[in-house]
């Protein structure tokens, strides 16, 4: 740890590697992300970008490395406390209205402070689609509800896989300044994107995944 | 924490139930239609289906439970819920714990209500009814939570229908043996009581074993 350090970073990861059938998938991979940080992960189609965030979230096994939140070696305890994963599934119930599905959400993770459902719809544009099944939303309206389960999560690290598919500009701009506010706040985020789209105008570090030779 | 994930859980099941209401009918009218085919297999004579009743009223309840039990996780794991369920802030056996009491209580209590109705169809004499009621009530449950781990297993699997039926049902063999043996024994003027704290001591023991061993298959099936 350099001394210049007054506070650990939020996310650190040293010597990280994952493996699938003795086959590598990525790593050993070593990054910080302080708080007030974004991570851009970039890498191909079959790099590893969700396989990473999986790992970090704890929902894969690491096969070699550490993973330290806020200096602390992560266990499951301080991964739902410290983390909010948006993932290419939406865990959205389809048969349930937006509303519902976020009051789920916000009952079994808690909620950010000063924020309810009600407003995060606003937030993400879903204002007016309250008591719309989710079955009757568009993709990009999916996403966006996601967003707003996101928004509503505690948690001060967001790990976001592929937060732009499927949003048209104006959704990418949400997305964009949903990170800027998230980063205002001490939040910090991990992002993956093939890297067609713009990045958010925030402090930045890069992260670029290649196929392990 | 713990209370408010519940409820948030409970709460959804809920409404997700109102919302295919048609579904969760499926069990109980299951339920009634193995017990109508039997009664028509059997013959009227009431002295014979009293005497088959109490087998066939708990296989249909077995059934009709292991109907349901496929959808038990599937659908959280097919939409990315799951995954949630392992960031949330609660245990994940205590999630696995609740989802599966509200899986008894929409699909099995309703086939409890309508045991003495189906008792009565098949000439179960009314002294045993109670010894019936108080079987299912320890045994359900029971079963319940055994399917459980057995969904979590299969969980990752594509078209695990029939595989859940298969190694779900031989776990079953000792909650229905003592479960039907219970009236059985009643039936001849025995006491139940000895299968009945057997079928509540095996109730305690899942109700806390259960829960931790499907988390844990879980988790091995979603990585």
């Amino acid at each position: 740890m350099p001394p210049t350090h007054t506070n650990p970073p939020l996310l650190a990861a040293r010597g990280l590697a994952f493996a699938r059938n003795e086959q590598p998938v990525f790593g050993p991979l070593d990054f910080v992300v302080d708080a007030g940080e974004a991570l851009l992960v970039q890498g191909d189609n079959g790099a590893g970008k969700t396989t990473l965030l999986r790992v970090l979230a704890g929902l894969l096994r690491a096969e070699g490395g550490e993973v330290d939140i806020d200096g602390a070696r992560a266990t499951a305890v301080l991964r739902s406390r410290a983390m909010a994963y948006l993932g290419h599934l939406g865990a959205l119930k389809a048969d349930l209205t937006t509303l519902d599905n976020l009051h789920f959400f916000t009952g079994l993770h808690g909620r950010r402070r000063g924020q309810m459902p009600g407003n995060a719809l606003a937030i993400v544009g879903l204002a007016g689609y309250e008591d719309t099944l989710v079955r009757q939303l568009s993709a990009g309206q999916r996403k966006r509800l996601s967003l707003a389960r996101l928004w509503l999560a505690p948690a001060p690290l967001w790990l976001l896989d592929e937060p732009y598919a499927n949003l048209d500009l104006d959704g990418i701009n949400l997305v964009n300044r949903m990170i800027q506010a998230h980063l205002r706040e001490g939040g910090a985020a991990l992002l993956t994107t093939h890297g067609a789209y713009a990045a958010p105008p925030v402090r930045t570090r890069m992260l670029v995944l290649g196929r392990p030779a | 924490m713990m209370a408010a994930a519940a409820k948030a859980l409970m709460l959804r099941d809920v409404r997700l139930l109102l919302r295919r209401r048609g579904d969760a009918l499926q069990p109980a009218l299951f339920a009634l239609l193995v017990v109508v085919l039997f009664a028509l297999a059997l013959g009227a004579e009431p002295t014979t289906l009293a005497k088959v009743a109490p087998a066939v009223l708990w296989l249909a309840v077995l059934l009709a439970g292991l109907l349901a039990l496929e959808s038990l996780f599937r659908g959280d794991a097919e939409d990315g819920t799951l995954d949630q369920w392992m960031l949330a802030p609660v245990p994940l056996a205590w999630l696995v714990l609740t989802r599966t009491f509200m899986h008894w209580a929409t699909s099995v209590l309703p086939l409890l209500i309508a045991t003495p109705f189906l008792a009565e169809l098949l000439h179960l004499p009314r002294v045993q009814l109670p010894v019936l009621l108080a079987s299912l009530a320890l045994g359900t449950p029971l079963l319940s939570l055994i399917g459980a781990v057995v969904a979590a297993l299969t969980v990752g699997m594509r078209g695990s229908g029939i595989l859940v039926a298969l190694l779900a049902l031989p776990l079953y063999v000792p909650v229905l043996v003592f479960g039907a043996g219970s009236v059985a024994a009643a039936a001849q003027g025995l006491d139940p009581n000895g299968a009945l704290l057997l079928l509540g001591a095996g109730l305690v023991a899942a109700l806390v074993l259960a829960p931790l061993a499907a988390a844990a298959a879980l988790r091995i099936a979603l990585s």
